[in-house]
């Protein structure tokens, strides 16, 4: 099969590679439809994640219809149109029976501190992911759902991950009605982050980035008001003058690993990989809340330390939350919503990109040219 | 904008547009507004699954697949487990070492795992040179898409995402290629005069 093959930092191509198996009798091998790339898989991309292998396919967004299934599949027959979360998940262990689903025990052989998840590298699990013809689905009777047939490819696409995720990040700001709610980062996941704490009664809604075509997206899609930080000497100076000088109620970091706006944190973080990410959002997040106020952190960290303002976060009594999204949770309700028609999920897509292009697609992105958002990988037809 | 000094310090909460607005301009506004019933909370909860076993079968192992390696911190070897590349070469003896001797709650698990990357990386490299399809650092750059982007012109004068980054990005990208050069440069230097001095 044809798929998108790791490097070496800052290198892919696609390559011939034997089709998956099923090497469990609860697997199922998923014909890929329509994949994505997500600002995390970038941090693959540079580098910055350990144990992150040459040969490794990548991708924890994807769709497709179902081409082989285990014995003890009972849930999904082959033709079945599915999406399938990105986490991978047992269903069955201590964290998985109470909802932590991206937390799951039985599934990440090599950190217990990880879940597990698709094409991110050995330290989430070592499984290949969905930028390739083929992916092997673990615990199919957990893990996937049959598409509606009232959603479009697109729109299944952002729920496995990015959606969900800023969603979930707004949930965990524990947003009261009339809260102010800031949001680091006009990503697809800052983007639903902001779109999401309206759901939830926001007051106002203030996306925080540096890039001005994403920016205006967060304007018209997520109907927020902006901040450029690149236009401010100190942007969090900026964001309390804007708060009457309290502070925001939330503060939703959704860019992680590799922010900018600090050149040294920069390049120790994402070039040089001293730190697990860079903390410049994390710490923007602790200044600019409100003493008492929630931290909700969505943005990717590695398993190293980073320089992260930790007194300030004490001495303000925040609340800090964050994980990785228990995706399958968040389907009903976000169905719920799109069929209401209170978004419409691609609105955020602005690249389709086939996957031998794939290629171009990640520097497209990490370079962010060309007003990209959301780049999709779509797959020729069988 | 206020000037500071009208910001009053005082215990009522700053004004915010009203529901009615709200929910006039922005389509689903305060659909989730009971903070009770959002997919989320609780955070830990019973749900159903579809999984029908108490503990998963065990994953077969590949035909010839060496022991798995996994962290010192699991009492086990997960049921499942991701089988994308199996440790092979010298970066396979790092990270095996990096498994096998220091927990997740070590820097040296990280530095070492983070080190086998790169060593990964050049083991690779150096294998493709001897198959038919050696790696192209063009192509595997993905640099041809930014042909109509502006190249030169979006690297000057403009804000460009990476461009602050660009002085170390060469030194990443070709790092790599120099020093397995210089490595192979010096080996044969060592051989011939190794040779050199049997004669």
């Amino acid at each position: 099969m044809r798929a998108m093959v790791y490097r070496g930092p800052y290198k892919i191509r696609v390559e011939e590679k034997p089709k998956p198996r099923v090497e469990h009798p609860n697997d199922a091998i998923i014909r890929v439809v329509m994949g994505a790339v997500c600002g995390s898989d970038l941090h693959l991309y540079h580098g910055m994640m350990p144990d992150t292998r040459v040969g490794t396919t990548f991708g924890h967004e994807f769709i497709g219809v179902v081409d082989e299934v285990g014995p003890s599949v009972q849930n999904l027959k082959p033709g079945d149109r599915v999406m399938v979360p990105f986490n991978v998940f047992c269903g069955s262990c201590y964290f998985c029976a109470r909802g932590l689903y991206g937390n799951c025990h039985n599934v990440n052989a090599n950190a217990t501190a990880a879940g597990g998840m698709y094409g991110y590298s050995h330290t989430a699990g070592g499984y290949d992911g969905g930028q390739a013809e083929y992916v092997r689905v673990p615990f199919a009777d957990v893990g996937p759902m049959v598409i509606p047939d009232w959603l479009d490819d697109e729109d299944a696409v952002m729920l496995t991950d990015a959606l969900p995720t800023g969603y979930f990040g707004a949930q965990l700001g524990s947003i009261a009605e009339g809260d102010a709610v800031v949001v680091l980062g006009a990503g697809p996941v800052g983007l639903f982050a902001a779109r999401s704490a309206w759901l939830m009664g926001a007051g106002r809604v203030i996306v925080v980035d540096h890039l001005d075509y994403r920016l205006e997206m967060a304007r018209t899609f997520a109907h927020a008001e902006t901040v450029n930080f690149a236009e401010h000497d100190d942007v969090v100076v900026h964001l309390k003058r804007t708060t009457d000088h309290l502070g925001a109620d939330v503060v939703i970091d959704a860019v992680g690993a590799e922010a900018d706006g600090n050149f040294l944190q920069h390049v120790t973080a994402a070039k040089l990989k001293l730190q697990g990410g860079s903390p410049i959002a994390l710490n923007w997040a602790i200044d600019a809340v409100r003493k008492g106020g929630t931290v909700s952190v969505m943005g990717a960290y590695g398993p190293m330390f980073s320089a992260v303002k930790f007194g300030d976060a004490f001495n303000k009594g925040l609340t800090l939350r964050m994980n990785q999204c228990p995706v399958r949770r968040q389907w009903p309700r976000l169905l719920e919503h799109i069929q209401a028609g209170h978004f419409k999920p691609n609105d955020i897509v602005t690249h389709r990109i086939p996957l031998e292009h794939v290629g171009e697609a990640y520097h497209l992105f990490s370079a962010k040219l060309d007003n990209i958002v959301k780049p999709l990988i779509v797959m020729d037809p069988a | 904008m206020r000037k500071d000094s009208d910001v009053p310090y005082t215990a009522d909460a700053p004004q915010r547009p009203s529901a009615e607005e709200l929910r006039a301009r922005i389509p689903g506004w305060g659909a989730d507004l009971d903070p009770a019933d959002r997919p989320s909370v609780p955070r830990e909860q019973f749900l159903p699954t579809g999984a029908h076993w108490t503990l998963p079968e065990d994953q077969r192992p590949q035909p010839g697949q060496a022991e798995r390696e996994r962290s010192i911190e699991h009492g086990r070897l997960t049921p499942v487990y991701g089988t994308s590349v199996p440790l092979r070469g010298l970066s396979g003896v790092i990270r095996r070492h990096a498994y096998r001797r220091y927990s997740e709650a070590r820097a040296a698990h990280w530095l070492l795992l983070l080190g086998a990357d790169r060593v990964d990386a050049v083991e690779s490299h150096l294998a493709s040179l001897l198959t038919t399809r050696p790696d192209n650092p063009i192509t595997q750059t993905g640099i041809q898409s930014e042909l109509g982007q502006g190249p030169l012109r979006s690297r000057f004068g403009q804000h460009r995402a990476d461009s602050s980054h660009h002085v170390i990005d060469p030194v990443l990208i070709a790092g790599p290629w120099v020093l397995a050069g210089g490595a192979a440069y010096g080996a044969l230097k060592l051989l011939r005069r190794r040779a050199a001095d049997r004669r």
